[in-house]
Parts: structure tokens; sequence; C-alpha cells
């Protein structure tokens, strides 16, 4: 016989460098770069606010109302002779701030929740009952609600919104810990004697971090809109604070003659939702392509 | 340069009329990381009332040959080269519209899935008979009573209440069942089978086998029988067409490929049989056998033979030239330069 | 089928529990005194104990819970403290627009975002699958008043084709309300377009991966017959979900709406209700939207059985 030991084919192929794969990702995903560049861009002039638009927002100057943009006043002026561009910097501010907050602490409540809910059977009945029931008060009535009980301030504005939104977080944690629960590497793990804790750190809440964060990103984009909408309706941020929704709000008499109080922070609100929701799309589709299908 | 040194290009084989002749069939998937040459110049035909097994193991082509038949080729695959002659047209000339008047009617196809191929949430009739009312033009009512007849021939109990009801209501064996009833519902004259029975018990296995070859004996469809598994293939096949990376390696009479296989990778594939009745003996050792190595990634082939890095009989002939597909005994053909070492070391 | 449909109905009725009791709740849950809070600023202490004794929070809370719950029953809403008219007639009077713009919309919606979304998953990954996934975002990020002045600048105000604002009933004929309800449902419908288009593209791409979609082709099937006849009905059962759930987005967004463009419906009630902390008009909404919720996605359930006949089981 002729036989010659066959020779072993390799076919596994050389991992990537980093480098390549961020580029291919971007080149892939030109949205999810587009979307966080903008974001960066509005959260830098929400931070330095002063540096862009050095005037008071609050400035009154009644001879100067309802002048058109021009090269003094680029976004116009509003019916007191405000500066309608001062204003919208300055009007990131409470949007981005309302967002984040409304953010983290959605998501950090209903982690807490949701954990407890999938963990413990008993609990759960229970809070899934009045998760079902907030989530049948549309969000927005229910933030109105709130507010129309308090006094309008910031804070209050957060927690308004905050609280239609952690039933969604809730849902999605207890989804995964559900899952999670019932697969054997967790038994495994509680036969040799984990304790309940590590099995929560080591095991669950990786499989969670992914879909929450994505989550968090789509309830921020909703928290900015939902905060517009409440100013402009009248229940959101006191008056004397610009945010577009104010701002918008205290347009609409004039809208006929002065368009600008309303098309400047309408714009800047547009854009930087889209960004934020283009930033929750790319980390949907980065982290998990499943997840694409659940959201 | 030719593969086939085999046949004067006629319709006929032996007097009985080819209903299927693929020539030359290059099917190529162009991804992002290469092409892939899931088919490179295969060619067989069917026969007319004649069952053609297709072997190989996953990857090498087979169903992507069948599939190229039926033009069901999704990007970012596209047939590159070839002809599929039916009824003396080259199907892969036809418009789009030309083909859909032969799929489900002149060629059908069964898949290897039965429990995902029916959709669910369509009655059985409402499945069967669409094909019906599409390639016969039969009203409603006639087509669901046709169906009803299908169903009956694929001895389903009950067929006037199963045309009713939906594909979760029903076995494996049935559903596979159901499907041999809607490929041959419109009297096609070949049938493509992929897999048709790996996913089904082993018991469900043979009845359905059996039915499709009865099935046969009465429409006269030639079945194109793709699998991996070498025993369906001896109960149930006339010629054999064995695949390997793309290509052809080997084809014969079902008889003459099991008495005196002339590939090395045939060999190996019969020889990872389990086979339960025979003692150890140093041609048949007691452990299972297997074919060592990997299929090769079919982006990146080696030169010269595919099988060669595998191989025990491989030279260095094998690794640097291409083994033409000839004629090595009567209707018995074989890609390989070591055939006659192969045929007098194995013997069936 | 009967089971499923019972238990879906008997489910409701701890939502709309819970519902009631948060929103009867609610008034004590806020911090300081709520008759100080609905009095107002400038309330003088009479004008407070006023207020309380109207609203009866003098007695023990269950007992008040009692009341208003035995009150719901008879369709007593309660009164509103502004205008001293019963919640419920003050609702129906303004229940007609609401009803009518929030319907026109969602029919525009899915008629609109429907076959784009399967469009896009036809011919997913090419330039019409981008674009209409870009249009989905945009709608999706659009703050709806935005979207709504920029309509009226554009087609009332510049091209004085559509009036800037108001609301024509329909008895008063169908042209007529065709015209004033076109900016705001475009207005509103942008975000359930734009949901419900992603979420079809989404879910008809998954179910054209599907084993049974090769074979409804290889049965030599038209694009057209396997897209709608077999793909999209399994797609289905997704698509109407979000409908269903975005129905809460619908009528939150219609609450601004028809404070855009000036509609005397139930949006604008609450609106009014908020600024002068009119609290028995703000529950009275509370409860009837969040009824209104419930029911759509009872109705949503009843709608799976006929697209899905595993689901009667």
């Amino acid at each position: 016989m002729t036989a010659t030991t066959p020779a072993v084919i390799d076919i596994v192929e050389p991992p990537k460098p980093l480098g390549r794969i961020i580029y291919e990702f971007a080149r892939r995903n030109p949205t999810v770069i587009f979307g966080s560049g903008l974001l960066l861009a509005m959260v830098t002039i929400a931070v330095f606010a002063p540096f862009f638009a050095p005037g008071d927002p609050l400035a009154l100057a009644p001879a100067r109302r309802l002048r058109p943009p021009s090269e003094t006043y680029w976004f116009g002026t509003d019916m007191f002779g405000r500066d309608v561009y001062t204003r919208t910097i300055y009007g990131a501010r409470i949007s981005l701030i309302v967002g984040i907050c409304v953010s983290a602490l959605s998501t950090v409540v209903g982690l807490a929740i949701g954990l407890l809910s999938g963990y413990v059977r008993i609990v759960d009945a229970v809070i899934m009952r009045i998760m079902d029931g907030l989530m049948a008060i549309p969000g927005i009535l229910l933030a109105i609600a709130m507010m129309a009980l308090t006094k309008a301030s910031v804070e209050n504005v957060i927690i308004a919104i905050t609280i239609p939104e952690i039933p969604r977080v809730v849902r999605l944690v207890r989804g995964v810990v559900l899952q999670i629960r019932e697969q054997p590497y967790i038994e495994a793990a509680q036969s040799i004697g984990t304790r309940f804790h590590r099995v929560l750190l080591k095991h669950i809440l990786p499989n969670v971090m992914a879909p929450i964060i994505v989550q968090a990103t789509y309830i921020c984009a909703a928290a900015v809109l939902i905060e517009a909408g409440l100013s402009f309706l009248g229940a959101g941020t006191p008056p004397n604070i610009p945010s577009w929704g104010n701002i918008m709000a205290e347009g609409r008499t004039f809208f006929q003659i002065a368009f600008w109080i309303i098309l400047f922070p309408g714009l800047f609100l547009s854009v930087t939702v889209l960004a934020i929701n283009l930033l929750g799309d790319g980390l949907r589709d980065a982290l998990d392509p499943r997840l694409a299908r659940r959201m | 340069m030719t593969t086939q040194t085999m046949e004067r290009p006629s319709q006929t084989v032996g007097g009985v009329e080819k209903v299927l002749e693929i020539e030359d069939l290059k099917t190529h998937f162009f991804t992002r990381d290469g092409v892939v040459r899931a088919v490179d110049g295969v060619s067989y035909h069917v026969l007319k009332g004649e069952t053609l097994g297709v072997v190989g193991e996953s990857g090498c082509g087979k169903s992507v040959t069948a599939l190229s038949v039926l033009r069901l080729i999704a990007k970012p695959g596209r047939i590159v080269q070839g002809k599929i002659k039916m009824s003396g047209r080259n199907l892969l000339d036809l418009s789009d519209e030309e083909m859909r008047t032969i799929r489900g009617n002149d060629v059908s196809m069964i898949f290897q899935e039965p429990m995902t191929s029916l959709n669910p949430v369509l009655t059985l009739g409402r499945q069967i008979s669409e094909t019906i009312m599409l390639h016969q033009g039969l009203n409603k009512k006639d087509a669901w009573d046709k169906s009803i007849e299908m169903l009956k021939l694929v001895r389903i109990p009950e067929a006037e209440r199963r045309v009713t009801e939906y594909p979760f209501q029903m076995s494996g064996g049935m559903r596979q069942r159901v499907m041999i009833a809607m490929a041959l519902s419109c009297n096609p004259k070949v049938l493509l089978a992929d897999e048709p029975t790996t996913a089904l018990d082993v018991t469900i296995q043979a009845q359905i086998l059996h039915l499709m070859l009865e099935l046969k004996e009465k429409t006269g469809t030639a079945i194109v029988l793709i699998t991996h598994d070498l025993g369906v293939v001896a109960e149930t096949c006339q010629r054999v067409v064995v695949m390997y990376a793309g290509k052809k390696v080997e084809e014969a009479t079902a008889d003459e490929l099991f008495e005196r296989p002339l590939h090395p990778y045939t060999v190996g594939l019969m020889k990872s049989i389990p086979r339960l009745d025979r003692a150890a003996t140093t041609d048949h050792p007691g452990r299972l056998m297997e074919i060592p190595g990997m299929v090769p990634s079919l982006k990146n082939m080696p030169p010269g033979c595919a099988f060669a890095p595998r191989c025990s009989f491989a030279t260095e002939r094998c690794r640097r030239e291409i083994p033409a597909f000839e004629m090595k005994a009567s209707g018995h053909y074989a890609a390989c330069f070591n055939s006659d070492k192969v045929a007098e070391i194995h013997h069936g | 089928m009967y089971a499923y449909l019972i238990r879906r109905i008997l489910a409701t009725i701890p939502v709309m529990a819970v519902v009631a009791i948060f929103v009867f709740s609610l008034l004590f849950l806020s911090p300081g005194d709520p008759a100080a809070i609905i009095a107002g600023d400038l309330a003088t202490a009479d004008d407070i104990a006023r207020i309380r004794e109207r609203l009866g929070l003098n007695e023990p809370f269950l007992v008040q819970f009692g009341k208003w719950v035995f009150n719901l029953a008879r369709g007593d809403l309660g009164v509103s403290i502004f205008s001293n008219l019963p919640v419920s007639k003050l609702m129906l009077q303004r229940l007609e627009p609401t009803l009518l713009l929030t319907t026109t919309t969602l029919i525009i919606a899915i008629c609109a975002a429907v076959p784009m979304g399967v469009i896009a998953a036809w011919k997913a990954g090419t330039i019409i699958d981008r674009g209409v996934m870009l249009f989905a975002v945009l709608g999706f990020s659009f703050p709806s008043f935005v979207l709504g002045y920029l309509l009226i600048y554009g087609f009332a105000i510049k091209l004085e084709v559509l009036p800037v604002q108001g609301y024509t009933s329909i008895s008063k004929g169908f042209g007529p309300f065709l015209n004033n309800i076109i900016l705001p449902s475009l207005t509103l419908g942008m975000v359930q377009a734009a949901l419900i288009a992603r979420m079809t593209r989404t879910s008809v791409l998954e179910v054209l991966a599907e084993d049974y979609i090769r074979t409804a082709h290889s049965k030599g099937l038209a694009t057209n017959k396997v897209l709608i006849g077999h793909a999209l009905k399994n797609a289905a059962v997704p698509i109407v979900t979000i409908i269903g759930i975005s129905f809460a987005l619908l009528i939150g967004g219609a609450i601004i709406t028809e404070s855009v463009f000036a509609i005397p419906g139930l949006g604008r009630l609450t609106v009014d209700a908020i600024l002068r902390r009119d609290y028995p008009i703000i529950q009275g909404v509370i409860l009837v939207f969040s009824g209104a919720y419930v029911l759509v996605n009872l109705a949503v359930d009843i709608i799976y059985t006929f697209l899905d006949p595993r689901i009667r089981y």
C-alpha cells in the first residue's frame, strides 16, 4: 500500500484585530456613528452652554420682540424679546438631564423589581398585576395626572416620567430572569452550593445587561419626548426654566407670525431624539442580533 | 475540460427517456468572505421512472444541485454555468413566469424537515389545493376533492377530516406524507426528495420510503433521492451518484456501487456504516471506522483532488492534479487515479 | 376556544382594578394636602375646607374608595370642580372628535405602514429597505407637535389648501370632516406608522426565512401570493400585538394633537382639567382611556385566534 498519513487541514481562521472589527462595524452601520456623533454634539452643547450662547436666556427686551432670525439674533426673538437661540441652547440642558435621569432611575428601579419578581414567585404574581395595571394607563396621561397634583419642578417631572417607564423595564428583566432560571447551568451552580447573590451576579446579571442597555437608550429618547410634550401642554417644567417644550408652548400663540419660536427648539428636539434612537438601534444590532427581533 | 467521457449526447439511455439532465452545473455563493463553490461542475441525468440516489455528506452540494434545478437559489448564490435540460428545454433559459409553471408541476421537491416545511396557519386542504388550482386550473371545490384523494393516496386515515386540519395537529411522519401528497398532486415528471426521511424515526423512515416507491410505480414519476444514508440508497435506488465537495466522484448502478466501489470516498462511506453482522476481522475491525480529517472549506479548496488530504490512497499526483471523471467499467464511473488499487482491496 | 376567550376577559378585571385603585389613590399619594393643591396657590383656608368637604376627603380612606367604586358602577364619574357639571356628561360631549380622530389615524397608519413593511422585508438590504427604515426612525423621533406645526405651516399657511385648526363633525358631511381631519391624522399617525412599519418588516423578514416559504416557492406560487397568503398571515401576530400596544401612544399623542389643532375632544378636556387641577375630570379621563386600551388589547387577543389556529387551544 502506498498509504501516507493524511495531512491535517487547518480550517480555523485567525481572529480579527479589534481595529478591523470596529472599522467593519462602522461601515455596516453608518447610522450608529451618525447618531452617536449627533448625540455627542448635543451633550457638548448642553454642558458648555454658556460657551455656545454667552447671553442670558432669561433676559427680557420687549423693545426687540418678535424679530425674525438675523445676524444678531440667529434664531430670532420671542414675544418678550428674549433671544431664542440662547434659550434653545440652554434648553438642551433640561431635556438631556431629564432624559438621562429618567433612563437611569427607571432602569435601576426596574432592574431591582424585575429581578425580585423573576426569582420569587409569590411576589411575581402581585407585581405583574400592578405592572399590567400601570401599563394600561397611557404614559403621558399618567405623567400628567401626577404633575397635576404636585408643584411643577424638574425633579417632579423626572419622577412623573419615570414611573410609567418602570413596567417596561420590569417586564424585560423578569423575562430574561425567568428564561435563565430554567437553564441547566443555573441548577448545576446551585447544586454545588453557589450562594444566591453569586448566581445573581455571575450568571443572571450579564445576560440582562445587554437588553437593558438598549432599552435604557430607548427610554431616554421617550423621556425627552414626553418632557417636551408635558411642557408643551403646560404640565411640565416650570415656565421660568427654558426647556424646548416650554419655549414651543410659549410660541404657540404667535405661530403664524413668528414661527421661528417653535421651529428651532422643535428642530433641536427632533435631532436629539433621532440621535438617541439611532444609538439605541445601533446598540441593539451590535450587542445581540437576536434582540433585534424582540424589540 | 470535459468531466464526462461517457455519453454521446442523446435523449435516451438504453431506450429509456431521460426526463431530467443536468449538464456541468456550477452554483456559487458570493459571500463577504469569499466565493463558495457549492456545486462545481456537476452533471447527471435521471431516466423516466427510475430512482436515482445522490449521496454525500453535509455540504457536498447535493441539496444545492436540487435547488438549482428549481432555480430556488437565493442571494448571495447564483447559478454561474451549466444547462438543466427537461423536455428539450433548458430550464436556466426560461423566464420567471415560465419557471413557475415548472415548479410543483413538472418538477416537485420535498424537504428534510417535515415539521417546518408546512405553513402552520393554513389548512392542509388549502396548501394542497392551491398547487392544484394553480397548475391544473380546477376550481376550489374540485381541487379540494382532489386534495382529499391525494391524502388517501398517501395513506392518511380519515382524509376528509384531516384535510381541514392544521399541520400542528399531525406527527412528523404524517406531515411528510402530506408533503409527498402535495408534491405529487400535479403528476410531476421528477420528484426531488431532499433527505426526506432523515428527520424521522427509523420505523417511520421505512414506511415513507415504501410509500414513495409504491407511488412511483403508480404514477411513473422519477425520483432523485438525496441522502447521506447509504442504507436508504441500498433499499430504494437503481443508480447512485456520489458527491464530494461540490463535484461528482463516482457513479454506478446500486448493485455495482456496493459490490465494487471505485473511489476511496465511497469506500470510506461504506466502511463507516455500523455493521452488526460481521465479527471483528482484519478487514472489518470491531471499531467504528471514520474518514479522518474534515471536508475542506469550499472557499479554500486544495489544488488537485479535493479528497486527497483525507485519502489513504493519495499520491503526489493526486495532490497536484484533479482526476478526470471517467468510465472505469461498463456503466461505472469515478474520478480517481487509483481506482484499480481501490478495487483490488475492497469488495463489497 | 371559548375557554381561552373567557380567560382573557377575566384577566382584564384585575388590571382595571389596579387602575382604579391607582387613580383613586393618586390624590393621596402626592405630598402635601390634596385639597390645598387642588384649591391652588391663592386659596383661603375656607376654600380648602370647602373643597375637602366636596371631595369627601374627611372620611376614612376605605369608605371613600367604596363610595367611589359604587358610583363608578352606576356610571357616575363624579362632578367637575370647576364647572359643576357631571364628568360623564362632559366626557360624552367630547367623545366624538377623539374617537373619530383615533380611528381615522389608525386606519391610515395601518394601510400605509403594513405594505411598506412588507415591501421593505421583501427587498431587504436594498435601498428601498433602508429608505423605509429611515422613515420609520424619523417618524418615531419627530415629536408629534413639531410635525403638526410643520404640516400646518406647509399646507395651511403657505399653500392654503387645508384649514389651520378646528374640527368638523361628520354630521356636517364627510368631505368637510375629512378636510379638517387630514392634518391631525397625519400628525398623530406618524408615530404609529413608524412603529407598525418597523415591526412588520422585522416580522415578515423572520417569516421569509422559514422553510415553509421555500416550500411555497417550490410549488410555483407567484411572489405576491407567497408574501400575502403565506408570509403575512404568519407574520401577523407580532404586528397586531404592536398595534395594540401602540394604542397607548395613540391616546397620549391624541391629547397633544388635539391641543395643536384645537380639536374639542377628550384630549382638550384633559389639558384644561390639568391647568385647573380639576381632579375628578382627570380621574374620569384616565379610567376611560385605560379602559379603552384594555378593550383594544382584548380585541387583539380575539383577533389572534383568527390568525393563528394554534392559539385557540
